[in-house]
């Protein structure tokens, strides 16, 4: 595997922003040639590592070597210079350039482009030709679907010449199908030499892709094992600090009468885009019903129109009595008082204040709830502040203080604090979307305990996450949708990651496009 | 309405254009690179009042041009130091500047030459003169475009044709240069071109000089080409008026040539009611002509023309991301 010596040698970097220290004397070695994983937590330091080495920040201390020499990287030409390329999670690509515009901007051969352009156009032919990377070098990238971007990006670097290639989160926004591409093309370059580092919190990528792992924690590096000699088991527990059940436990489901019965619900956009065409489906009291697919695809219509939040036309009952989709009576504070909650994808646009204290987060929605008055005039805030305590104990929210404002909390436990608020409420039907997006693998087994508790209860939830591992191992039913309709329901028994992934790129069964 | 009038008509235009013009193109690469500049109008003034006072006090009208260009980029400067290094508000900061420039222009003017805040009537080499074309007068007499030749198109200042040369050539550093894609790409997506190794923050103080001096022309040509002199308020809403163009250009430098001339002939229809009346038949105020361009500003920037998608990044200051 290795071919003479390290791409990457990083021996005691330290990094702190104010009191918080990021990275803690960090070493590591990555050898030529091979395609080595970084995982953790959210806030393990991942990504500061990851910026150091592209010359976002300075570390306060510590060695970079490239290739064997020592290296100073003050900024991202120097990284750019020295050989390494990276793919963000979230693209730094203009929209409304060509592919070909995107590729030579920073790399262009003089102060005019026609020279640049023509060469890159060759160049790029080679590359894609080389690494089934092809993408027509004069479509605009706003015209391009997030897979080709992502070649985009990875053509960006390559264009300048990177041997060593960081990719940042890279599968989130793929289909299964694209992330396979993906992992093909990185394979690839694997075999001609190059270098690449991974970056993810998925340990199925890690297991399938990788040479070997590094393990962050709380600003540490834990460990680096080959992936051969381990298991996602292993990695887990180096990942949080003790042992994680990955599987959900849950018995069979024990369904009783319908709960939700949506008809041919549509939603169209204020720019007249219609994103939800017609969706019908019914929900059980003790069923979850996942919808999967990739982001964008009408879930979070889907979400907010039965949440009240978004417009809607169709038909939508909750335990046979008619919800409003439009006008009067469609909106948060009438589903909540119908027996809908909503923990909506987006907390920290629409489940949380990010300003304001856990008691006050905890009291939204439920604000008139009979407990939390004092008389006609004054909320009894005492009351409130004492019934987030519970609830933050109950959660295990850390720390458990209920006037620390929102955005002290790390994501998982932001998530814990709006969860804490919809369950604790006894809804009939609970809607949760990305339930533990951005949340670290300790908070993702309780929050999974929590919902199949309450399906357990009795209760109708809908769940909707683009984590097709977490649609498949909660949900007692799958819907995928795709450009805004339902694709199929699937029993996730009998259903494979490949007939999902068909699903949520739009081929049916037989593999023609919807 | 006889040709003659008609390419009186046209020869006005060309002149009232010429202004709304490099204002026009000023904001263009401004825009273009992400910063808003409510503040051209200021800029305009600034350049006005300070190659009117410097041709004066010199005789020379081409140190009055760089008095212009200089006290134009002084205040690109501070917005660019507002709005870039400070991350400051850039409406704010560019209205501001307006009210500065509003007023600093009269008391400097007063305090030079104490007549109520004008300057003094620009005269010989203080002054631009028309540019007599080759072979105007020998093709004067060719029908039809003899006369356009030689009334609409020759007979200008220097900075009419420096003007309207500035459009291709803007177009060419837009869509033909390096720094055009640069100056695009950090009004589009100043990640992308930060993440490419290429200074954010160096790409758009370079918009903003070449703002202050365009701005600055605009504002050398109204006081000593299309005027003789500085008068308080001189400008006139143009910078508005020129924001208004850029918005109806869709921020494309051939569209806003014509958007500018769209804008010069309605000023020039304001200058001669009688032509207007002629073709109408009937009387129309003097008044409602001279609001008519302002009125076309309003329905352009209430959104008449179509939907106008600005630079995506723009009126936002760059943060880098964790």
């Amino acid at each position: 595997m290795a071919q003479g010596g390290y791409a990457i040698e990083l021996r005691g970097i330290s990094k702190a922003f104010g009191p918080v220290q990021a990275n803690r004397d960090i070493s590591v070695a990555v050898p030529k040639g091979t395609i080595h994983g970084i995982i953790g937590e959210n806030g393990a330091g991942k990504s500061t590592l990851m910026s150091i080495l592209y010359g976002f920040y300075r570390a306060d201390s510590g060695e970079i070597l490239i290739n064997g020499t020592p290296t100073a990287i003050p900024d991202s030409q120097s990284a750019i210079r020295a050989g390494i390329g990276m793919v963000f999670q979230h693209f730094k690509l203009v929209q409304n350039f060509t592919v070909l515009e995107n590729v030579i901007l920073g790399a262009e051969e003089g102060a005019m482009l026609a020279g640049s352009l023509s060469k890159a156009r060759k160049v790029l032919g080679d590359l894609s030709r080389e690494y089934e990377l092809d993408v027509d070098p004069d479509a605009v990238i706003e015209d391009l679907s997030v897979g080709h971007q992502q070649r985009v990006e990875i053509l960006k670097a390559l264009y300048r010449q990177a041997d060593i290639l960081i990719l940042d989160e890279p599968t989130g926004v793929l289909t299964p199908a694209e992330a396979d591409h993906l992992f093909r093309i990185l394979r690839g370059l694997r075999d001609q030499g190059k270098t690449v580092i991974l970056i993810t919190h998925k340990l199925r990528e890690i297991m399938e892709t990788t040479d070997n792992v590094s393990v962050m924690r709380r600003g540490t590096m834990v460990g680096t094992v080959k992936t051969a000699e381990t298991s996602p088991e292993e990695l887990a527990e180096l990942m949080v600090g003790r042992k994680v059940l990955l599987e959900v436990e849950k018995a069979p489901a024990t369904v009783g009468r319908t709960v939700l019965s949506v008809e041919n619900l549509s939603v169209t956009d204020e720019h007249g885009v219609i994103r939800l065409k017609g969706v019908s489906f019914e929900i059980k009291a003790g069923e979850i019903l996942g919808i999967a697919g990739v982001a964008g695809n009408g879930q979070s219509e889907l979400l907010e129109a039965l949440g009240g939040i978004a417009r809607a036309t169709g038909r939508v009952t909750l335990n046979g009595a008619e919800l409003p989709l439009s006008g009067a009576g469609a909106d948060g504070r009438s589903r909540r008082a119908a027996g809908v909650a909503h923990v909506p994808e987006d907390r920290q646009h629409l489940g949380l204040i990010m300003d304001f204290a856990a008691w006050e987060n905890v009291a939204f929605g439920y604000h008139d709830a009979p407990e939390y008055q004092k008389n006609a005039l004054f909320m009894d805030n005492d009351a409130l502040r004492a019934d987030t305590a519970r609830k933050m104990e109950r959660f295990d929210v850390r720390p458990p203080i209920p006037t620390l404002p929102a955005k002290s909390f790390s994501g998982g436990n932001q998530q814990k604090i709006v969860v804490a608020r919809e369950i604790e409420r006894n809804p009939d039907l609970l809607l949760i979307g990305q339930p533990t997006r951005g949340v670290d693998i300790g908070a993702i087994e309780f929050i999974h305990k929590q919902i199949v508790a309450l399906r357990d209860a009795g209760k109708a939830i809908l769940l909707v996450s683009v984590e097709l591992d977490e649609i498949r191992s909660l949900s007692d039913r799958i819907a995928v949708m795709f450009d805004g309709k339902i694709m199929g329901f699937r029993d996730p028994e009998t259903t494979d990651e490949r007939e999902l992934g068909l699903l949520m790129a739009g081929m049916t069964g037989k593999g023609e496009a919807a | 309405m006889d040709y003659a009038t008609l390419l009186q008509l046209l020869d006005t235009t060309i002149r009232l254009a010429t202004p709304l013009l490099f204002a026009c193109l000023a904001g263009l690469y401004s825009e273009r690179a992400g910063i808003f500049d409510i503040g051209l109008e200021g800029k305009m003034l600034m350049a006005a009042m300070a190659s009117a006072s410097v041709a004066y006090l010199t005789g020379s009208v081409w140190m009055g041009v760089l008095a212009g260009i200089g006290a134009s980029l002084i205040l690109a400067g501070i917005h660019g130091i507002a709005s870039i290094t400070f991350r400051g508000n850039q409406l704010i900061s560019g209205v501001a500047l307006n009210f500065v420039a509003s007023g600093i222009t009269v008391l400097v003017a007063q305090r030079l030459f104490a007549q109520g805040g004008r300057t003094p009537p620009l005269e010989g080499d203080a002054r631009f003169a028309p540019i007599t074309l080759p072979f105007a007068a020998a093709l004067r007499d060719v029908p039809v475009i003899g006369p356009l030749y030689y009334e609409v198109i020759s007979g200008h200042p220097f900075l009419v044709y420096l003007g309207f040369l500035t459009v291709p050539l803007t177009w060419w550093v837009l869509y033909r240069t390096r720094f055009g894609l640069r100056l695009r790409a950090v009004g589009e997506n100043p990640a992308a071109v930060d993440t490419a190794g290429i200074s954010v923050v160096g790409l758009r103080f370079a918009a903003v000089a070449i703002t202050g001096v365009l701005c600055g022309l605009a504002g050398a040509y109204m006081a000593t080409a299309l005027q003789a002199g500085f008068g308080r308020e001189m400008t006139a809403g143009r910078g508005y008026i020129a924001l208004a163009a850029l918005i109806f250009a869709k921020w494309r430098p051939v569209a806003a040539l014509w958007a500018c001339l769209l804008f010069g002939f309605f000023q020039a229809l304001a200058l001669r009611p009688d032509v207007v009346e002629g073709v109408l038949q009937f009387k129309v105020p003097v008044t409602f002509l001279d609001a008519l361009p302002y009125v076309l500003t309003v329905l352009v920037l209430a959104g008449f023309v179509g939907k106008a998608i600005p630079p995506r990044a723009g009126g936002e200051p760059y943060v880098k991301e964790r």
